[in-house]
């Protein structure tokens, strides 16, 4: 396989990327969700060998095959087992309508494109092209945490903006140093296991996975 | 330059011809994807002829625009035969229109067809009139938005142009075409009456859009009509395949190549046929109301396609 060849496959991924941003952003139904999520992770884990198949960094093998474990599998499973158990598999209601969020996902976009084209002059990695798709793509989960009701799409929201971080510093200076990235996936991880237990108190709570009940919470 | 005539020609009569032998291959594929044994491939072909040796019934109070609308919307249809690069790019007629053109000539044949059902004046032909328009209207800037970064990597709206700059460059994966191809094929669904907008097999008055068009409609003038849905099919399909998967299709005026290129060509519909029983057979159709939702997602997706061309080649 040559660089230039392996260069286009890693705009190609980058693009698969931005679209499963957007369609986890026009989903409905948590499950499906989910699924996107580890599909994501999985485009991201592909991505990052290129990457460093292509530039010759080992330690993004390492990087990759972390991204494989803990956003394809693991955490995937621990939502999917967590919607099991709060047997809500199906609604998502999102605050503006599916067809206005997708409108302002492409502002976005424009906007992540344009602030990443003068940083991605400065830099001389083979991906840089890629820098604005990865700026897009957490705008968009930025979004979709902002846009949802509910808690379980709001955990989702979080971590996809994780995966376009990680892209992001992939894409901009070949990935951050291991023990950075060891430390933020423990804490993608711990704060999975945090959401989980607060999800189950707020149901407790309220009997609802509506976020907005926390708002009641005041002291009288 | 006669012998570019007929191969022109040539096209044009294969596709003609093609487009009701696809459809039935489209029937046969979903048939058996349903546990069914399916009418046979050549059950358009019948049907047709069928219709054709009718006598036509028309309504007391139809107009002229109720009798020419099947023979302007076939012909709208056989036009796009010639233009489309289905064997060979480069032909004699391809420079008359451009995509945009292109569009237009489909629109046009939408028109009619939706004046002629109000025409009548029948509640479910002004109903399915207003549905098939209010697709339309959506699905139009859709279908322009995704020919507009084929054209911006080979600097040309002309198809022929298009085709001929994807096919003999050297291979380069353009990401902006993956999702240009995404949106194409959901305003192919849309446009052509296929599953998640419309149901093409139903009669059911209150879900259909296409079928409460044509109602009114019999003998020589449904024949036509039916015709031309099949050659539209046909059309969308070969747009797509001379847009995204270009290969195989010969340059104008090279003999052995055409023969290539039927091959090529035959193959690519079994499998876009194939693909598409496929794809109807998985999916649901969805409510009237959800039908912008999903065209303006497919107009987004198209969007995209030229933003991310812009940003990962446009600078290069």
């Amino acid at each position: 396989m040559s660089a230039a060849l392996a260069t286009q496959l890693i705009n190609l991924f980058a693009s698969l990327l931005l679209l499963i941003a957007f369609a986890m952003l026009a989903q409905r139904r948590v499950l499906s969700l989910i699924y996107l999520f580890a599909w994501q992770g999985a485009v991201l884990a592909i991505n990052t060998s290129l990457v460093a198949f292509v530039t010759g960094q080992h330690h993004l093998y390492y990087s990759a095959l972390l991204t494989l474990v803990l956003k394809v599998i693991l955490l995937p499973w621990i939502l999917h087992r967590l919607i099991d158990k709060l047997n809500v598999r199906w609604d998502v209601e999102t605050l503006v309508n599916i067809p206005t969020t997708m409108l302002i996902g492409v502002v976005l976009v424009i906007i992540g494109f344009n602030v990443a084209m003068p940083i991605a002059h400065l830099s001389e990695t083979v991906t840089r092209g890629t820098l604005g798709i990865a700026l897009a793509c957490v705008l968009l989960s930025f979004m979709m945490m902002i846009t949802r009701r509910k808690a379980v799409p709001q955990v989702i929201g979080f971590l996809a903006m994780e995966n376009g971080l990680f892209f992001a510093a992939t894409s901009a200076t070949y990935g951050m140093p291991l023990v950075v990235e060891l430390g933020v996936a423990l804490d993608v991880l711990v704060g999975t296991f945090i959401f989980g237990i607060f999800t189950f108190h707020l149901r407790e709570a309220f009997d609802s996975l509506d976020i907005e009940h926390i708002e009641k919470l005041k002291e009288r | 330059m006669s012998a570019a005539i007929g191969i022109q020609l040539a096209q044009a009569v294969l596709v003609v011809m093609l487009a009701p032998l696809f459809a039935g291959w489209v029937n046969q594929c979903r048939a058996w994807l349903q546990n069914r044994r399916g009418p046979g491939l050549l059950q358009p072909y019948r049907v047709l002829r069928k219709l054709f040796h009718k006598d036509a019934v028309l309504a007391h109070r139809a107009s002229f625009l109720f009798r020419a609308t099947p023979y302007i919307r076939f012909g709208c249809m056989v036009l796009a035969a010639y233009i489309i690069p289905t064997l060979a790019s480069g032909l004699p007629i391809s420079p008359a229109a451009d995509v945009i053109a292109l569009v237009g000539i489909f629109a046009l044949g939408r028109v009619f067809m939706a004046l002629a059902a109000m025409d009548i004046g029948t509640a479910f032909g002004t109903m399915g009139a207003r549905r098939e328009m209010l697709v339309a209207f959506l699905a139009e800037p859709a279908l322009l938005m995704v020919f507009f970064t084929p054209a911006l990597i080979s600097q040309s709206t002309s198809l022929s142009t298009i085709v001929h700059t994807l096919a003999y460059q050297p291979f380069v994966i353009h990401p902006g075409l993956a999702f240009a191809a995404i949106a194409f094929l959901m305003v192919l669904l849309a446009e052509n009456a296929r599953i998640p907008i419309d149901n093409p097999a139903t009669h059911l008055e209150l879900t259909m859009i296409h079928e409460a068009l044509m109602l009114e409609y019999s003998a020589r003038h449904l024949a036509l009509m039916d015709w031309a849905s099949n050659l539209k099919l046909l059309a969308y399909t070969t747009i797509g395949l001379a847009l995204f998967v270009p290969w195989g299709i010969a340059k104008a005026l090279d003999g052995s190549a055409l023969w290539v290129a039927l091959l090529c060509l035959l193959a690519k519909l079994a499998v876009a046929g194939a693909a598409l029983a496929l794809l109807e057979t998985l999916s649901a159709k969805l409510r009237i109301f959800r039908a912008p939702e999903f065209l303006a997602m497919a107009f987004l997706l198209a969007v995209l396609g030229l933003l991310t061309h812009v940003l990962l080649e446009g600078a290069a």
